[in-house]
């Protein structure tokens, strides 16, 4: 299978509220793109790595990491990287921000 | 004189005769001892092929003594020698290939074998057992070759294959015969929640069918049932159950039945002969699992080695399935039965299904499904015969959130240290000890790494750590104070008490000042913080959206599909034809999949799409119906004195009162009323936060009922003559459980925990108390405003909060 990159201008920083995920459909991937304290910017797969799978974008955010909203599971938004004692990592994807608008790289 | 060792002999290289070989070396037992195994490896961790077959562990990772374990003890290992007759006369043991090793003890511990049913067409190519490294490499290696698998059995075994083979890539379907999965471990709920999980993985099933024949020429091609119909596979795993392997002991005249029979220190009817593990029957049961293995080698070994034990009395089993996300467990009783008392819960949701059953108060048996936090602990509880208390009740049924309580830690303490606390690794709990306090271990990962402990299946990893608290004790006493959750030690008086002292206005400022450990809290602290601020707060608090939980900050609830439902308020379960009108209107519009009449007499509009819920409120113009907060969420009436011939009071006209001067008011968890026009009390007042009932001279006030999670009846609180009397005690004790409750504890909860004296004493005794709580309240009351009308009325909250972009 041979992946390509695609950029997607997913709107301004504005339109994200603060520690509130929203869910953004880019091309054919569900993103949950989170803003955290800090101003940073985070997308990531809206999928729990949990085997029995559900959306992340309406967990609780403190500091980098997400607090999913099904099984209270601790990911790193930065990385993915689910925090122990769980284990597993959901999909991450970059986001630029260039003056006030956001682009993620699916 | 020369010493004389005596000499061991055991037949079957398998979990049950090393694990007893080396509680006997760790004993010091002075044996020369000569081991013989059928298959060509060295000791293997049979439980793990389920893993080598799914692919996260390699045959090298499962096996428990390698070569050099032998060497270094001394012992002589054959492997790939079967042992054919033990002659008593001679006392020598004879193998197929004609050697004869002369014993002085013997231990019988030859397992068991695939069993495979008699039917034609059973001993076609492409038809496999599921026992040993061999059934598992000819798995491996048919996925490679072919496509489409059947396997035969739909327990532990045969749903463990068919994840292994789903894994491979390979089309399976599990062949049943019961309608139920399990059925000898699970009830028809917990099954069929399995089976759905399963289906999802990509297993299918076919239940309720018998096969009668396997088909195709040399190879297998398919599978014919009792019904007529037939299913196409070039690849089948019989997994049916097992055979304990008596086959030595019935050529060696040992008395066999359905195994070979021992007494309780495993004695056979022959002689110096020992028999352990599967093959043996012991009391008329023989027993599949390694738990019991464990625990009859213990028994065993001593006795082999002279020192005192008691005898082995049989075990209570339990089981857990090893496919990853897929979590069950039963231990002991499983099925209902008029004779037991059921407990149970089913979260559809979370997927999740707990019961345990009670004999005269006895637990005796438990079932779990999706989530087996508490399987170690039921397991305990069962094999103990542990009485039912409202400890143990609320240690396990419990509210199920909110981390803060304090954590059981004694009940390890009670643990014989002989008791085996890894069933999988046969580690008991003095092992344990002994890792800690001989090499200063204190993480769970360094016990696994020395004792083996939780190395397998996992099951024993909370007692683990219990122990492990436990020893450590008094150094851990700092961590041992539990705060309301891992960011912080202090708990809920203690917080509350310091935001009015220092005037701490934010969750964030709370957590700076009071030095949280994790800078932003968690979601278990700031949902509880963001609570507290607004309760002490109730002019000056900037409610945090982003503090709330999901159902909170959308004013609806989600479903499992991602779905809400919305819920319009209707007060006291009064409406009228217009609404009703609108509310259809609206559905049809929107395609609400499901209207329902809710458990508090309102309509749910079930499967309203995320982004058309603004929509949805905006047409409806009706307030919400709170069906998803901590906060009031119904007050059911009865029809009372407007129509009913025996209402003495006007209980619908009451309940819509209190429902409106009480609506969108924060609370530590959810709020239900019902108001009732007579004592027949149809509106079922007992199973309410708060209930009132109506008699003739006035009404009569009953709280902490619950009828959810942890049912009670509520206790009669007071009564009073007039409306005004009613709604100013109604009001005191809601804003007095608003300031004491622990943040999702429900007044079922908090009433136990307060006492029913003390809230009466606070509220009925002190007018002057009762009358500054309702003032309170009525404060608080005038600052709630409706979620929805604020949200209509901003556009870009609106967007951000409802819309997926689509780019
Ligand atoms: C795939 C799989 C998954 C399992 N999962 C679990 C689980 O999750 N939890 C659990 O508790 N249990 C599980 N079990 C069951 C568990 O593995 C057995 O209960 C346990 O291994 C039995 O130990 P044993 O020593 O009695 O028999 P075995 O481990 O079968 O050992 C018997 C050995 O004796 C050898 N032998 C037989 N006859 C002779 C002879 N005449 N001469 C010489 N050698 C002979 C055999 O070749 C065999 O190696 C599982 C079993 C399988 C197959
Ligand atoms: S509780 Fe009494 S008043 Fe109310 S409906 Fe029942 S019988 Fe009638
Ligand atoms: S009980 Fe299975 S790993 Fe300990």
């Amino acid at each position: 299978m041979n992946k390509t990159t695609q950029m997607y201008a997913i709107g301004s920083v504005q339109d994200f509220l603060m520690q509130i995920g929203r869910v953004v459909v880019a091309g054919n991937v569900e993103l949950a793109v989170f803003r955290t304290s800090d101003g940073g910017i985070y997308a990531l797969e809206n999928r729990s790595p949990h085997p029995k799978g559900g959306p992340l974008a309406e967990g609780i955010v403190s500091g980098h990491f997400l607090y999913d909203p099904l099984y209270d599971w601790k990911i790193d938004l930065r990385t993915g990287e689910v925090q122990a004692p769980d284990e597993g990592r959901v999909v991450t994807y970059p986001v630029t921000l260039d003056e006030d608008s956001l682009t993620v790289s699916v | 004189m020369a010493e004389k060792r005596e000499k061991l002999v055991l037949v079957g290289n398998g979990m049950a005769g090393i694990g007893t070989i080396e509680q006997i070396l760790k004993l010091g037992g002075a044996y020369d001892i000569t081991v013989f195994g059928s298959e060509p490896h060295p000791n293997y961790n049979r439980i793990m092929l389920s893993y080598v077959l799914e692919g996260s562990k390699t045959i090298n990772d499962i096996i428990l003594n390698d070569w050099s374990w032998y060497e270094e003890n001394n012992i002589t290992l054959h492997t790939g020698t079967t042992v054919t007759r033990i002659d008593e006369g001679s006392k020598q043991v004879i193998t197929e290939n004609g050697m004869a090793v002369p014993y002085d003890k013997v231990i019988i511990a030859t397992g068991s074998n695939s069993f495979i049913l008699p039917v034609p067409g059973s001993d076609k190519e492409g038809v496999v057992g599921f026992r040993d490294i061999s059934d598992c490499d000819a798995m491996l290696e048919a996925a490679q070759q072919y496509s489409k698998a059947a396997v035969i059995g739909g327990g532990l075994l045969g749903l463990e294959a068919a994840k292994g083979l789903v894994n491979l890539g390979m089309d399976v379907t599990v062949v049943h015969l019961m309608e139920d999965l399990m059925e000898r471990q699970l009830d028809r709920n917990a099954s069929s929640m399995l089976q759905a999980e399963l289906e999802r993985q990509g297993v299918k099933f076919a239940m309720g069918k018998q096969t009668v024949e396997l088909t195709g020429e040399q190879r297998v091609s398919g599978l014919r049932f009792s019904d007529g119909s037939t299913l196409e596979a070039d690849f089948v795993v019989m997994a049916v159950g097992i055979k304990p392997n008596i086959t030595l002991a019935k050529e060696s005249g040992v008395s066999v039945n359905r195994g070979i029979v021992v007494d309780d220190y495993l004695q056979t009817s022959m002689q110096n002969v020992y028999s352990i593990g599967e093959c043996a029957e012991h009391r008329g049961v023989c027993y599949g699992l390694v738990a019991p293995l464990f625990e009859q080698g213990m028994v065993l070994a001593k006795h082999l080695c002279g020192s005192d034990t008691k005898p082995y009395e049989g075990s209570v089993v339990s089981t857990k399935l090893k496919i990853s996300g897929v979590d069950v467990f039963s231990a002991g009783e499983f099925m209902d039965a008029p004779e037991l008392t059921v407990i149970s819960s089913k979260d559809e949701w979370k997927k999740t299904y707990k019961k345990i059953l009670l004999k005269n108060n006895v637990i005796v048996g438990a079932v779990l499904f999706g989530d087996v936090t508490e399987s170690a602990n039921l397991q305990k509880l069962v094999k103990q015969g542990a009485v039912m208390t409202d400890e143990i009740y609320s240690e396990l049924m419990g509210t199920g959130c909110c981390g803060g309580g304090n954590k059981k830690g004694t009940s390890v303490e009670a643990m014989a240290d002989e008791e085996i606390v890894c069933g999988c690794n046969g580690v008991t709990k003095k092992a344990i000890i002994d890792a800690v306090t001989e090499n200063g271990f204190t993480t769970v990962d360094e016990i696994k790494a020395c004792t083996g402990a939780t190395r397998s299946c996992g099951g024993c990893k909370p007692v683990v750590e219990q122990i492990l608290q436990f020893v450590l004790g008094d150094s851990f006493q700092q961590a041992a104070k539990q705060g309301i959750c891992g960011c912080t030690t202090l708990s809920r008086d203690e917080i509350v008490a310091e935001i009015t002292a220092k005037g701490l206005k934010t969750t964030k400022e709370v957590m700076n000042v009071l030095g949280w450990k994790q800078e932003e809290g968690c979601s278990k602290c700031r949902p509880a913080i963001n609570y507290y601020l607004g309760m002490m707060n109730p002019d000056t608090h900037q409610d945090e959206k982003e503090s709330r939980f999901v159902n909170e900050r959308m004013g609806a609830n989600i479903q499992k599909d991602g779905t809400y439902t919305v819920i319009p308020r209707m007060y006291g379960g009064v409406t009228t034809p217009e609404d009703l009108k609108k509310i259809a209107d609206v559905s049809l519009k929107y395609d609400v999949k499901v209207v329902k009449v809710t458990g508090g007499q309102r309509l749910d509009l079930i499967g309203v799409k995320k982004e058309d819920l603004p929509k949805v409120w905006e047409e409806l113009d009706m307030p919400s119906g709170y069906g998803y907060a901590k906060s009031l969420r119904t007050v059911k009436t009865c029809v009372g004195s407007q129509f009913c011939r025996f209402g003495t009071q006007d209980s619908m006209g009451m309940g819509a009162l209190m429902e409106r001067k009480y609506e969108r008011l924060d609370f530590p968890a959810k709020f239900k009323m019902a108001v009732n026009g007579c004592p027949r009390n149809c509106a079922e007042s007992c199973t309410k936060d708060i209930g009132i009932v109506g008699n003739d001279g006035g009404w009569e006030i009953f709280i902490g009922g619950n009828g959810g999670i942890k049912p009670r009846i509520a206790d009669a609180f007071c009564k009073v003559k007039t409306d005004e009397e009613l709604i100013e005690v109604c009001s005191a004790v809601m804003q007095y459980y608003r300031e004491t409750g622990n943040y999702l504890e429900r007044t079922s909860e908090w009433v136990e925990r307060m006492g029913l004296e003390q809230i009466q004493m606070v509220i009925l005794n002190n007018e002057e108390n009762r009358k500054e709580l309702a003032a309170r309240i009525d404060f608080a009351l005038t600052q709630v405003t409706d979620p929805w009308k604020k949200i209509l009325n901003d556009n870009s909250t609106r967007t951000a909060l409802f819309e997926d972009a689509r780019v």
